[in-house]
């Protein structure tokens, strides 16, 4: 799931992009438009949340919507990164935010000021 | 491509065999389901390996042949 090397060059791009930023949402659309309920959901969470974080468009390209879906053995997009590790699809943000847990992971983790 | 509601069903109770399962249809449309889980198998895991072992049992139908899928996984208390 975190290997740097790996023999699939978009599983070396996510790893990279998702090393590089502290908080990376894999989704449908933008953060400003997303183009996905369960998408605009997460987006929506992270926003009241106060946290930045860096959308990546998956259907801009097939590969990365595939390479993204086989990288994190997860079969759905939105996909949510925090330092590199893979928190969850729509169902675990949600339920990580109605438990108030997200606030406190995002605060332990450093990316939300507490 | 949906699924029928008994299929999915039954897939689950295949891969769950010991599990509590109930399955809605959300939209009516055969595509967008919710499923909430009780199974021994999901003890002690966080929730991504517990949705990822529900994934595994679906055997790649999630993100094709189905659509949607909330899901609610736990360990009986």
């Amino acid at each position: 799931m975190t290997e740097t090397a790996t023999a699939n060059p978009l599983h070396d791009w996510i790893a990279n992009a998702v090393q590089e930023h502290p908080v990376v949402l894999f989704m449908k659309g933008v953060p400003e438009q997303p183009q996905c309920g369960f998408s605009a959901q997460v987006v929506q969470i992270l926003d009241h949340l106060g946290t930045d974080f860096v959308g990546v468009n998956v259907l801009q390209n097939d590969q990365l919507r595939e390479g993204v879906k086989t990288f994190s053995d997860w079969p759905t997009i939105p996909q949510l990164y925090v330092k590199g590790e893979f928190v969850g699809g729509c169902d675990i943000v949600r339920e990580m935010f109605q438990a108030g847990e997200l606030k406190t992971f995002l605060e332990e983790q450093g990316v939300l000021a507490a | 491509m949906p699924i029928a509601q008994p299929d999915l069903e039954a897939i689950l109770r295949e891969g769950f065999p010991d599990a509590e399962i109930k399955v809605d249809d959300l939209a009516g449309d055969g595509d967008h389901y919710r499923a909430k889980i009780v199974s021994p198998a999901f003890k002690g895991l966080p929730r991504v390996r517990q949705h990822q072992l529900v994934y595994a049992a679906l055997k790649g139908r999630m993100g094709g042949e189905l659509h949607a899928l909330a899901l609610e996984t736990s360990a009986p208390a």
